[in-house]
């Protein structure tokens, strides 16, 4: 028996893509979001209120990745967005390869922002680096503010977590989240990120979110 | 789920240096850190399904989680971050940086003698 040490990366392959993604995105100056959530968290609620909000003032782009339907692509197109649909049939995630091929769809020219909403799920897709320029958690208060602690990975990497569905917190009783404790675990793992409560439904804090937004496109935008 | 996508990723890593070598692999050791998020029995679960009728069958796939180390501001420790004692084991005081999270890495393969 002999033992060879090899040292490779097992994800090679998509690091390769999401370094092709991450140059695409500095050539054109233009940042690109990849936003991360449970299922049912509100990512697409608050994509649809963003653009309606930013709309004569940020050109929006948008993939969406979903395991099927493209509900979601024809919801924040209605929202006045462009939108690419992608299809993962039953994987758990988008790939960096994904968004390598989705971007080539996209006028990139006539855009000033990317997101990727990810296929919802609090554990695989931050595992696959996508290259983009940041992520962005969304955490509803009904998920329990246990999370960031019980699924670090996420909240360990977001530069912006969004805490949606405060709304639910007004009506004592309904929904048992403690906001502090969840935003202290966050800081905890990750004392620079940006926390900021929103509620997709009433649009309390999506001012805040957007204004986020504004100076991210700002700092990095052509 | 995305464990399977590793698997893949594992298999042909080892295949690739299995063929460089010209023998056939008997195991294994791939590493992560605690963050990637990456369960290590699915993992051994799906290489062991992938590699059915390869030369990788019947391989024993080891699974190192490494945890995520911070470095005290302070004193200069470096030591495992808990997120529920995040603290200095050695000055006690809270002010810290978390240093990168370990990647995912096929560290060794062990191969049978010819």
């Amino acid at each position: 028996m002999r033992k060879v040490r090899v040292n490779k990366r097992i994800l090679a392959a998509n690091e390769e893509y999401a370094c092709k993604n991450r140059e695409f995105f500095a050539r054109h100056k233009i940042p690109c979001l990849n936003m991360i959530s449970s299922p049912g968290s509100g990512k697409t609620s608050i994509l649809a209120g963003t653009i309606a909000r930013l709309k004569d003032r940020i050109r929006i782009g948008v993939i969406e990745g979903d395991i099927q339907t493209d509900i979601d692509a024809q919801r924040v197109a209605a929202a006045g967005a462009t939108a690419i649909q992608i299809n993962t049939d039953g994987a758990c995630h988008l790939s960096a390869a994904d968004v390598y091929n989705a971007v080539k769809e996209l006028s990139v020219e006539e855009l000033d922002l990317i997101i990727i909403e990810n296929v919802g799920n609090l554990v695989c897709p931050s595992a696959f680096d996508l290259g983009e320029t940041a992520k962005v958690a969304v955490l509803s208060a009904p998920e329990g503010d246990d999370k960031p602690a019980k699924y670090p990975a996420l909240f360990r990497k977001a530069a912006a977590i969004l805490i949606n569905k405060i709304d639910l917190l007004d009506k004592s009783g309904h929904v048992d989240f403690d906001i502090n404790r969840a935003g202290a675990d966050i800081l905890k793992l990750n004392r620079n990120a940006k926390i900021i409560p929103v509620s997709a439904k009433t649009g309390k804090g999506m001012d805040d979110w957007c204004d986020w937004l504004e100076k991210l496109v700002a700092k990095i935008h052509r | 789920m995305h464990e399977v996508t590793i698997a893949q990723s594992v298999f042909e890593a080892i295949s690739a240096e299995a063929k460089k070598q010209n023998a056939r692999p008997i195991a294994a050791k791939i590493s992560c850190g605690t963050m990637s998020g990456v369960n290590s029995e699915a993992v051994c679960f799906a290489f062991e399904a992938i590699t059915k009728d390869t030369i990788c069958e019947n391989m024993k796939l080891k699974v190192e989680q490494k945890p995520i180390r911070a470095r005290c501001k302070k004193c200069d420790e470096v030591f495992s971050f808990e997120l529920h004692e995040p603290t200095c084991p050695k000055c006690k005081c809270d002010d810290f940086e978390l240093l990168p999270d370990a990647p995912l890495m096929l560290e060794e393969i062990e191969f049978e003698d010819k």
